[in-house]
């Protein structure tokens, strides 16, 4: 039986063609992945089947039978409820307003009390362990997913869309909400799952189907797809990922040390050495800290005690243009927030950190600025109309290419990268890593903090990290049970 | 079991806390209340008070709209000028030309209606500019601000209007049961407002579109349609301040609310409604409006100079901005 079926669905803004006669089925009580690199349709796939958009060819079927109109929003949401990659979660309002958003009442005056209690209801029968009065705006990010995934359920549909909703979930997280898709499936809930995460598709999927260049390429059951036959489909010819790629291996000068760097409630009596040439992972979950300690060394936060060196000398705690002028190359771990100025071109963001150095007093020159983004969509293979355009414009991985060129711009004696490949395709993936080798190459002592296995398989040796305690150092050659099992406590 | 038990003791105190949000110009009101009372003997005869909120019924229509407009996460800065042309345009139709009227002579039970749909009109024109044409709702009233000031000056010649029909007068200047008639007005109009805006769908829609428009959108809510109908209604509300102005001055001069926006932003905003939308409730504008009127009250009995009384409205403006941030406890955007 056929929950939802779109067939040789078109679609084009102006003159990109979005989605090219592609076409997805999804049996019932199945769970189902959607994959593709960025750009290959999946999001316009989403809003198609969730009504928000309209094919400009081909159709959509619930069960069989025709989508209402546009217009019947009921009839979609009774049909199709999404999780969304942005939250579409209002936060001034409470959890109870957010869960039965537009249908508080029956026309008449809303009765705060009782919606209250039905709200409280609905939360308990998912398992959501969050009061309903608090203000949506309050909750952490994996309880703003669970309330929509409760209120797709609340709203009758039985069939639900989760547009990426690993991307900003750390590793225990991860593993809740696939346990929750499981009960889910096993009450018969049709699921649409997107990810970049192709082991996660096959630990929580029964089916996949990839998308390229806005075409369909296959539909397949999971078990019976190798992984490097669903990683070929995807980029269309076969690429691995995480080969030891040659390096000379690391100087001995140290670049970047820590020394004993304790921050109350983050991370405790951390000290690291990163040499020149050399690539050093910091693994672990969400909460263990790690991202602290790269702030703190970046200078976006300040240490309780202990100290920072560059090169042999402090670094003055809490100042991000002294570790920028000193020779400290960062990546910021939410890209959206601090990693680039939107409506800025890809040059002058890419040279934030240097335009004092591209011309004489104080002003800029857009001739050298331009020259520099020039080699750096070059080297990093920036898919972009050119220097001039604004950054905000960019896909995921070409936006995270133009902070990692920023990065790079002052020539960093060190580097501190946090999360470098978050919830980019699989080819930017690539390319970003060989970016963070070749400055190793070029003499920079380089920091991934990270719990991907894949950033972290580029690294000369792994430190984990634990509630704030570095627990382990892993030489190469770990495997990813172990990492895994070191982040997560379990080893 | 015990999760349970915990939740039943956080609920009412969160609850406290968010009716709290809306109070927190309450102590300011009591505080200004106490000063008034000290600085003249007469404030707090009911004569003097009745006069403050009298004086102020017309701002708090112009509040009450712009309260709707932010909420949903827009702005209108024209609101000011519809006070002046919406009555103008409206008496001039009715009116003979050697009285300054067009000389069209509709009846004159007709200029009522006629001011507010002519309010509907420019608010209906905001909102096709605004949503049709996709442009700034900032810049888009910030021109017609000047537009429709620019329109009154025009057809007026810059001149007041002065013979104006009995009726139109009524409802600024008589009173019912000892109360003025613009109070009883703007009192169920503020009532409606908390009503529809705190316990109905299409009230709280203005949040949701407000707060996260894509995901009212999501969530059925017709956004366009709703937005467009909040500045009409604005309109009708910025029209019907004024009729109240008119009649309780019983002129129309080419500058009536010239310059009212800056007190209507203030009351919104010290009273709690965001400037980026989603944020906020009517009874606090309320509260907004009351500071503004006790202090320009109170300044007038204690014979402050006219000269001087502008520095003390920012002035007392920014302390009222102080503490409600301090009491909100929230970094205000």
């Amino acid at each position: 039986m056929t929950a939802v079926e779109a067939v040789d669905v078109t679609k084009r803004f102006g003159a990109t063609v979005a989605l090219a006669a592609a076409r997805i089925r999804i049996e019932d009580g199945r769970t189902h992945a959607l994959v593709g690199r960025n750009g290959a349709g999946k999001s316009t796939m989403v809003s198609i089947l969730t009504g928000l958009a309209r094919p400009d060819e081909g159709s959509v079927l619930f069960a069989g039978e025709p989508a209402p109109p546009l217009s019947d929003r009921d009839g979609w949401r009774r049909r199709v409820a999404c999780v969304y990659q942005r939250s579409t979660v209002i936060p001034s309002l409470s959890v109870a307003e957010n869960l039965f958003l537009n249908r508080q009442s029956d026309g008449g005056p809303i009765r705060w009390r009782r919606l209250r209690q039905a709200a409280q209801e609905v939360l308990e029968r998912y398992g959501v362990a969050v009061p309903a009065d608090r203000l949506a705006g309050d909750l952490t990010v994996e309880q703003r997913q669970l309330l929509e995934i409760a209120r797709a359920l609340s709203a009758g549909a039985r069939f639900i869309i989760l547009d990426e909703p690993t991307a900003q979930l750390d590793g225990p997280a991860i593993e809740r909400l696939f346990g929750r898709m499981r009960g889910m499936k096993e009450q018969g809930v049709t699921m649409l799952f997107i990810s970049h995460h192709l082991d996660e598709v096959y630990e929580v999927c029964d089916d996949v189907t990839v998308f390229r260049d806005a075409r369909h390429v296959l539909t397949a059951p999971v078990a019976e797809l190798p992984q490097a036959d669903l990683v070929a489909a995807m980029t269309g010819d076969a690429v691995s990922l995480g080969e030891r790629s040659d390096r000379p291996s690391p100087g001995e000068k140290v670049v970047l040390r820590a020394e004993g760097l304790t921050l109350a409630g983050q991370y405790e009596d951390v000290s690291l050495d990163v040499r020149g040439g050399e690539v050093l992972g910091l693994a672990g979950s969400g909460s263990s800290g790690k991202a602290a300690v790269a702030e703190t060394l970046a200078g976006l936060r300040r240490a309780d005690s202990g100290a920072a060196y560059l090169d042999g000398v402090p670094l003055r705690p809490g100042d991000v243009a002294a570790a920028v002028a000193a020779g400290l190359g960062f990546v910021p771990q939410d890209r959206g927030r601090e990693g680039f100025v939107p409506l800025l071109s890809l040059a002058e963001n890419a040279t934030l950190p240097v335009a004092g150095r591209l011309g004489r007093y104080g002003t800029v020159s857009a001739p050298r600025q331009r020259a520099y983004a020039t080699r750096m969509i070059d080297e990093l293979d920036i898919r972009t109309s050119g220097p001039a355009q604004p950054v905000g414009e960019l896909s995921g991985g070409n936006a995270q290419k133009a902070v990692l060129a920023r990065a790079l711009s002052n020539d960093p004696t060190a580097l501190v990268v946090i999360d470098p490949t978050a919830g980019v395709d699989v080819r930017a993936k690539e390319a970003l890593l060989g970016a963070v080798e070749n400055a190793a190459r070029g003499g920079s002592g380089v920091l991934v903090v990270s719990d991907d296995p894949d950033d972290l398989r580029v690294c000369d040796r792994v430190l984990v990290m634990f509630h704030g305690r570095i627990v382990r150092d892993l030489p190469r050659g770990w495997s990813d049970q172990e990492l895994v099992a070191l982040m997560e406590g379990i080893a | 079991m015990t999760q349970q038990s915990e939740r039943m003791r956080m609920a009412p105190i969160s609850i406290r806390l968010g009716r709290f949000r809306d109070l927190t110009l309450v102590p300011v009101i009591i505080v200004l209340l106490g000063a008034g009372a000290f600085v003249s003997p007469t404030f707090l005869s009911p004569e003097n008070l009745l006069n403050v909120l009298q004086q102020q019924t017309a701002l708090a229509l112009v509040v009450l709209a712009e309260t709707l407009i932010l909420i949903s996460g827009k702005f209108d800065l024209s609101l000011e000028s519809t006070v002046g042309l919406a009555p103008a345009l409206a008496v001039m139709l009715v009116i003979p030309p050697e009285a300054g009227g067009f000389g069209i002579g509709l009846p004159t039970f007709l200029t009522i209606p006629l001011c507010l749909l002519i309010g509907a009109l420019i608010g209906l024109f905001n909102g096709f500019l605004i949503l049709r044409f996709q442009l700034s709702a900032f810049v888009v009233t910030l021109a017609m601000l000047i537009v429709v000031r620019g329109l009154q000056l025009g057809l007026t010649g810059g001149k007041s209007l002065f013979q104006l029909p009995q009726s139109f007068l009524y409802l600024g200047s008589a009173s019912w049961f000892g109360v003025p008639v613009s109070i009883w007005i703007t009192g169920v109009l503020f009532a409606a407002g908390i009503a529809a805006l705190g316990y109905f769908r299409l009230g709280r829609a203005l949040y949701a579109i407000g707060g996260n428009a894509d995901a009212a959108r999501a969530a059925g809510v017709r956004v366009e349609r709703v937005v467009w109908g909040v500045f009409v209604i604005g309109g009708v509300l910025a029209a019907l301040a004024g009729v109240l102005t008119t009649g309780w001055l019983g002129s129309i001069s080419a500058n009536q609310g010239n310059g009212w926006i800056f007190m209507v932003f203030a009351a919104a905003v010290i009273g709690g409604v965001s400037l980026d939308g989603g944020k906020g409730t009517v009874f606090g504008a309320l509260t907004g409006v009351l500071v503004i009127g006790l202090v320009e009250n109170i300044l007038t009995l204690r014979g402050v100079p006219g000269e001087w009384k502008q520095l003390v409205y920012g002035g007392i403006i920014l302390v009222a901005l102080m503490i409600s941030r301090v009491a909100g406890g929230k970094a205000q955007d």
